[in-house]
């Protein structure tokens, strides 16, 4: 197979595959957590529920006190990763001949500078988690594969665009296999918080309301 | 030409000038990333060459790369090198046909057993028992294999002989192969290019004369000093790519400022080729140079890789199609799901019994 069939297959049945998996995945892990619902608190409330959950789902992203490193390189490669994935140029045009839909590209410049930030990151973020003893207790394999899977296609992306590598067919294709590696991946690991944290934080804020507790 | 005259003294009698021939020579060592001091090894050894024997073979093709070798700008050294060399047969420039034609190849076949070049253009059906193309009563495929047999070297010109090309193209229907999908003990040095660039052909038939062996190629066969870099990494409005300008149509005026063409479909990054640096027509231009982004034809398989143009990073597949069919699906799984739990978590409901401390006095 030559770097062009590969990268043909990967940005073509390659992706749709991923994409369909992807939203089936994430609908049924969405669907069954919402369809089961709660079980019915017969208490009386002391406070409301929906204000302190929605508040919580914002809340719990600010840093506390010793934590500021860990949440300062955990927004840049939030941010950036979702930065590059949405404004930059060839991928708007992923979207915009896929679904229809387009917005105005930053500058190949800035998404340049961001996607270093972004991988600086998240090299950092995993150096955290070797250093840190708890953390390094806590970590497993999940959770580097996660990570690695992130870090893929921003790697890769960034290799694309500056020509590293052997051939640049390829190393787009690899960029776009791990994309859809990513895809395929998210519903069954803890990369799905990106969806499901809004309702385990809403859930716990709701809670804490519920008994009173300030949020 | 004469059998016994050498390409100096044929170039000589066609009206080139020994400075011509030297300049000749001093763009193809460039062309072939020799380093300048070969020119002269260069026009030395062309100089005293004896005109090879060359047989060229047309199979499933459009004649497309014979138009682009002997129309390119006439008249040039390079079609003098062609005409320098001995083009014992080829169907669309020979003077002879039927019995004459074939035996014209046979005769060069003999007299210069494992020394003749082979040239083919257009790929070769091997569908229906290679009964889609014939010539002179026997199949495209079985041609080759004879010919192949004694020949020094295979140049495979065009996309179509080195890859396949259109016939090749899905659902290939004549059961179309290359040149190197069929024969595997010969060297052979592929040429791609729908149709490919004339200095191309004549700097690997340079090489070949000046040095006696073929270039230096890359992992598709192709002459690294041609194909080494993409038509991206060379293309003069590749600032405009790193700057993030695209022509968003083709008359807009990102388009009339000269902006890159990606956003139309322009296949440059992924294309090997030297359009950007040979040029066409006499390095007149190159099809990104007048305002159409680069199709990508001496890639292979170029016709299946989806739209010329749709931009590279997107989908040649239907995507809203296939979100949308999955959302149903995944909807209904996941009402599936949901539902089957609610109905795990009512049975162990009912299973569920309260133990009093009188039961447990009385077991």
């Amino acid at each position: 197979m030559s770097s062009l069939e590969l990268l043909t297959w990967a940005r073509g049945p390659a992706l749709q595959a991923a994409l369909v998996i992807f939203i089936i995945g994430m609908l049924i892990r969405v669907l069954e957590i919402l369809l089961l619902g709660r079980k019915t608190d017969l208490t009386r409330a002391r406070a409301g529920q929906m204000g302190p959950g929605l508040r919580t789902i914002f809340s719990r992203s600010l840093p506390v006190s010793g934590t500021w490193k860990q949440h300062l390189s955990g927004y840049l490669w939030h941010i950036g990763f979702i930065v590059v994935l949405l404004f930059y140029a060839p991928h708007i045009q992923l979207f915009k001949q896929g679904f229809n839909i387009a917005w105005p590209a930053l500058p190949t410049s800035l998404i340049d500078i961001i996607t270093i930030v972004t991988m600086a990151a998240l090299v950092f973020s995993l150096s955290l988690r070797f250093t840190d003893p708890v953390r390094r207790m806590l970590s497993t394999v999940g959770d580097y594969f996660s990570w690695l899977v992130t870090f893929l296609p921003v790697a890769t992306g960034y290799m694309a665009f500056h020509n590293v590598g052997p051939d640049y067919t390829l190393v787009l294709a690899l960029h776009i296999m791990s994309v859809n590696l990513l895809l395929v991946v998210f519903p069954f690991t803890k990369l799905s918080h990106a969806i499901t944290f809004l309702f385990s934080r809403w859930y716990n804020g709701a809670n804490a309301g519920r008994k009173g507790v300030r949020v | 030409m004469k059998q016994d005259e050498t390409l100096a003294e044929h170039l000589q009698g066609q009206g080139i000038s020994r400075r011509g021939f030297l300049k000749f020579c001093a763009a193809t060592a460039s062309m072939l990333a020799l380093s300048p001091g070969m020119a002269g090894a260069i026009a030395d050894a062309l100089g005293k060459a004896r005109r090879p024997s060359v047989i060229w073979l047309s199979f499933q093709e459009c004649t497309g790369c014979t138009e682009s070798l002997t129309r390119s700008h006439n008249p040039s050294v390079e079609s003098l090198i062609l005409s320098a060399i001995s083009l014992d047969y080829h169907h669309t420039l020979q003077a002879a046909s039927g019995t004459a034609a074939e035996e014209a190849r046979e005769q060069a076949m003999h007299d210069n057993k494992g020394e003749y070049l082979l040239v083919v253009d257009g790929s070769i059906p091997t569908g229906a028992g290679g009964g889609y193309s014939t010539i002179a009563g026997i199949s495209n495929l079985q041609m080759l294999e004879e010919t192949a047999k004694d020949a020094a070297a295979i140049i495979s010109v065009g996309t179509c002989a080195a890859f396949g090309g259109i016939p090749y193209a899905n659902p290939n229907p004549t059961g179309a192969r290359s040149v190197m999908d069929l024969i595997h003990d010969k060297p052979i040095v592929n040429v791609p290019g729908c149709p490919p660039i004339p200095i191309v052909i004549t700097g690997v038939l340079s090489h070949y004369l000046t040095f006696g062996s073929l270039p230096e190629l890359d992992n598709l066969n192709r002459p690294l000093s041609f194909f080494g870099d993409t038509i991206h990494d060379r293309c003069y409005r590749r600032p405009f790519y790193d700057q993030g300008k695209f022509a968003k149509t083709f008359d807009d005026e990102g388009a009339r400022n000269g902006w890159c063409l990606y956003e139309l479909g322009c296949k440059g990054p992924t294309t090997h080729n030297a359009c950007a640096t040979a040029k066409w027509n006499n390095g007149v231009s190159f099809p990104i140079e007048s305002g159409h982004g680069c199709i990508g034809c001496s890639e292979p398989n170029f016709w299946d890789a989806g739209s010329f143009y749709q931009a590279i990073s997107s989908s040649p597949e239907d995507l809203s199609r296939a979100a949308t069919g999955a959302i149903i699906a995944g909807a209904a799984a996941g009402a599936g799901v949901g539902l089957y739990n609610k109905y795990k978590q009512s049975r162990a409901k009912d299973k569920h019994y309260t133990v009093t401390t009188k039961d447990m006095e009385d077991s």
